[in-house]
Parts: structure tokens; sequence; C-alpha cells
């Protein structure tokens, strides 16, 4: 008698372990479903910039400065893709902020804004930065799920012994963080 | 975490209510046949063999709209399906929204017309399509198209979409089969003299008229579910956009550019009007009407967009500008 008792408090722990470990899981591979989906974008805008720099060096012979800068930007964005999600997070905002200035720089050109390859490749660098915004979002809204789940008692026990640890949110640049807040509440 | 609860509630909601009104739709019809079935034949037996048609008949329809309804919307409406190559700005924006919105990238269709409107249309977000008129794509900047692909993408989403589409196609055959039931009573002569003498009497006569009855509210209920429907999803869709594109303004001037235009929708009818962005029928035309009005006022629409970021509503000269056309 007793060791039935026994084996069913045996099971219903196991069962609960086995559970808790699973949704771990989950939301660990949701996390790095969002990052890959993430970095196939900032590869899709570092493969992109060179064909801008290239398009647009004719055209802007006194302004190098501003295109070396979004030229290094991008190497040190894609070097940093090596050095975990937070030091990634700063080098691609730094790109983002040249590509700015780039653009804006452009703004003054009629010639370049005429060009309908330049158009296009502002157009794609416009759309893969609004993506990356979004997938960071969704990135980051797992990680906060995940750490949420992994710190709460008794989940924060079994992470421990199952090595799930703490992940680091994609930063957005601080000026992205200034939107209206909106109250959804339809009253 | 309110923000998915409020659209996990609209997507059950949407899921329950097409439902309801498929069954709706099946009684409807099986009470219509029964009526014209007795009324014509003067015998029970009669009367449950027009109703088994009219089950079958019905069976079919929801089947069918809801499996092949976007593709008869599509095409009633004249879209073409575009990819990157030849709209990349807007399949760009469209993926954009997919994104935010979590839902898989639609197919993405143009109407060639110069009225600016969109609709979105499909059973759920797997099988979803977008449409926008070239007129939307002419008129709107980036920042506004992504306003009005924002409200689409939400449509999908929440899963308006499945019970729009089935509005769409019910409501639509449900007011074509009672007009021609109607005209075939009143122009074809209905009961042929044999069926009088045989008669079940004064009963038969009065499940007749009954018939005629239901045949002449079908439209107007079926267009009164429509409505009902309608305007209350217009303004989550606008909110939802704006949670989606994390920018008021792009749908708010969206709106205000769309209201001050003067172009006609033609491939809008009214079975498809409440599936558009913006009313596609206007006050102008003679189509229109404002008791049936499927979208809530443009004016109204802004003033609670404003709402949702703190800014005061329009003053009285801008939304007598606004207000004259949609």
């Amino acid at each position: 008698m007793e060791i039935i008792v026994l084996v069913i408090i045996v099971v219903v722990i196991l069962a609960f372990v086995v559970g808790i470990y699973n949704g771990l899981v989950g939301r660990r591979n949701r996390i790095d479903e969002a990052l890959a989906q993430i970095q196939v974008q900032l590869k899709r805008r570092h493969d992109l910039i060179p064909n801008l720099v290239n398009a647009v060096k004719g055209y802007m012979g006194f302004e190098q400065k501003v295109l070396t800068d979004v030229t290094n930007a991008r190497a040190s964005a894609v070097s940093a893709g090596a050095q975990g999600v937070a030091a990634q997070a700063q080098a691609e905002n730094t790109l983002t902020s040249t590509l700015r200035s780039l653009f804006a720089v452009v703004e003054n050109y009629p010639d370049l804004k005429a060009n309908q390859n330049v158009l296009s490749l502002q157009e794609e660098l416009t759309t893969t930065e609004n993506q990356i915004s979004f997938s960071r979002q969704h990135y980051n809204s797992s990680v906060l799920d995940y750490n949420n789940a992994i710190q709460v008692f008794p989940n924060s026990l079994l992470a421990g012994m199952f090595g799930f640890t703490k992940r680091d949110f994609f930063e957005a640049e601080p000026e992205a963080a200034n939107v209206p807040n909106v109250d959804l509440s339809l009253s | 975490m309110a923000m998915s609860t409020t659209f996990a509630a609209e997507q059950s909601v949407n899921r329950r209510n097409s439902i309801l009104l498929v069954i709706a739709v099946m009684a409807f019809l099986a009470a219509l046949g029964f009526a014209i079935g007795f009324g014509t034949s003067g015998r029970v037996a009669g009367g449950f063999t027009v109703t088994a048609g009219a089950i079958v008949l019905a069976t079919l329809l929801s089947v069918g709209s809801y499996f092949g309804g976007d593709q008869l919307v599509l095409a009633t409406s004249g879209a073409k399906e575009v990819d990157h190559s030849s709209a990349p700005q807007l399949v760009n924006v469209v993926q954009e929204m997919a994104l935010a919105a979590g839902v898989p990238m639609p197919k993405v269709y143009i109407i060639d017309d110069t009225a600016p409107n969109a609709f979105a249309t499909g059973r759920d977000p797997n099988h979803a399509s977008v449409a926008i008129t070239t007129g939307l794509l002419q008129k709107l900047d980036r920042e506004e198209l992504q306003g009005v692909l924002g409200h689409e993408l939400s449509h999908v989403r929440n899963y308006d979409i499945r019970f729009s589409l089935l509005v769409a196609v019910l409501v639509g055959s449900i007011a074509l089969m009672a007009d021609f039931f109607l005209r075939f009573t009143f122009w074809g002569g209905g009961r042929s003299g044999g069926d009088r003498d045989r008669g079940g009497g004064g009963l038969v006569v009065i499940v007749y008229l009954l018939a005629i009855v239901l045949a002449v509210l079908a439209p107007i209920i079926a267009r009164l579910v429509q409505l009902a429907v309608s305007r209350q999803r217009e303004y989550l869709a606008d909110a939802s956009s704006v949670e989606l594109t994390r920018n008021p303004h792009g749908l708010e001037q969206a709106l205000a550019k769309i209201a001050g235009d003067k172009d006609v929708l033609e491939v809008a009818n009214r079975a498809t009007q409440h599936l558009y962005f913006t009313n596609p029928i206007k006050k102008f035309e003679s189509r229109s009407s404002s008791m049936f009005s499927t979208h809530p006022s443009i004016v109204d629409r802004i003033n609670r967009l404003r709402r949702l970021t703190g800014e005061a509503p329009l003053d009285a000269p801008d939304q007598q500008a606004l207000a004259g056309l949609d």
C-alpha cells in the first residue's frame, strides 16, 4: 500500500518537473526563433548597404564622411554578430543612425532622389529596418516571458539545475522608445 | 498582455459568430423552403422536399463561401495578384504589418481603380488576401499605407475576415434567392390552377403569404446583420492598426485623404461594401443610404484615433471639410 502511494507521489512530481521543463524549452525555442528572424533581416540589411553605397558614391563626391561612417558601422555590426545579442544590438543601432544621416544627405541631391536604383534600395532598406524593429518587439517579449518563467518559484529551482540562464534583450535605440502610449480600452 | 487578450477574445467571438451565422442562414432557408414547398404543392411532404433542397443548397453555399468565397470576392472586385517585383513598396509594407501582427504573409492584390480603398478577405490568417486599389497606392505615402494595411491585417488577425466573408456571400445569396422567388411569384404566376383545387385551403394560402413576407424581410434582416457587425470592428481595427504601427498619424492622415477623395469605387457592391477600409459607396451616390451605412463616419474614426493619443478632436471647420463625402 505504502509503495503504491509512494509511486503515485513520485509520478506526480516527475510529471510536474517534466511539465515545467518542457514549458521552459518551448519558451527558449521561441526566443531562438525570434532571434533567427532578426538575424535574417540584419543579414539582408548588411547585404543591401554596399549596393547603396556604390549607387550614391558617384554623386556624393564631397560627402565621403557619411559614406565611410556607414561602411565602418556596417563592418562593426557584421563583426558584432558573434559577440552576443547586447553588443550586436548596440552596433546595429549605430548602423541605423548612420544610415539615417545618409538618407538625410540623399534628400539634398535631386539627381539621387530621382534615381530608380537608389529609390528602390532606399525602400528595401526602409522595409528591412521596419521589419527589424517589429521582429525585435517579438524577440523582446519572448525574452521577457522566458526570463519571468525561469525566475518564478518553483521553476527557478529547475531552471538552475537544467542550465536555463537569463537572456538579453535586443535593446532598441533610445529615440525609438519615445513612441506614443496607446490606450486600447475603446471607451 | 491586455492587448493579446483583446484580440484573442475578438477571435473567439468571430469564430462563434461565424457558426451562428451559418446556422441562422440554414434555418432561414429551411423555413423559406418549407413555406414555398407547402405553399405551392399544398402538401406537407412537398414542404419537406423543398426544405431538404434548401438545406442542401445552404450547406453548399456555406462550404463554398468558406473555401472559395475569397476568390469570388476578389474576382468580382477585379483584383489581380502582385508580387515583390511588380509592387515592391506595397508588398514590403504588407510584410512589415504581417510581421507586426504576427500572422503569415497574406497574398497581395491590386484593384485597378482610382478610388482609394482596400480590403482583406479569407477564411483564416493562413488563407488571407489583402487587396488595395491603385488609387490608394498613388494617393497615400508610405506611412499612410502602413496605417491602412495595419488596419487590414488586424482584421486578418482577429478573424474578422472569416465572418465578413461569410456575411458577404451568404447575405448576397439570400438577397438573390429572395429576389428570385418574389419575381417568380409575381411575374411567373406562382401556383398553377390544378394545385388550387387540390389545396389544403386557407392554411396553404397563409403559408404561401408567409413565404412572401419572409422573402421580403430576408434581405433587410441580412443587411441589418451586416451593419451591426461591421461598424464596431472598424473602430477596433483602427485602434489595432495604431498598436501595430505605433504611429497614430499615418492612419489619421490616410483617413483624412480618403475622406476628401471624390473618386467612386465602381467594383464595390452592396454585398462586399462592408469589407472595405472606408465605405466605398459615397454619400453623393444614388446607391448610398445613410441608415444602412456599413461604416462609421470618417470624422468619427479620426476623432477616436485622436482620443487614443490624447489629442483634441478635430475642430468644426476641419470636420466640415471632411464630413461631406464619406
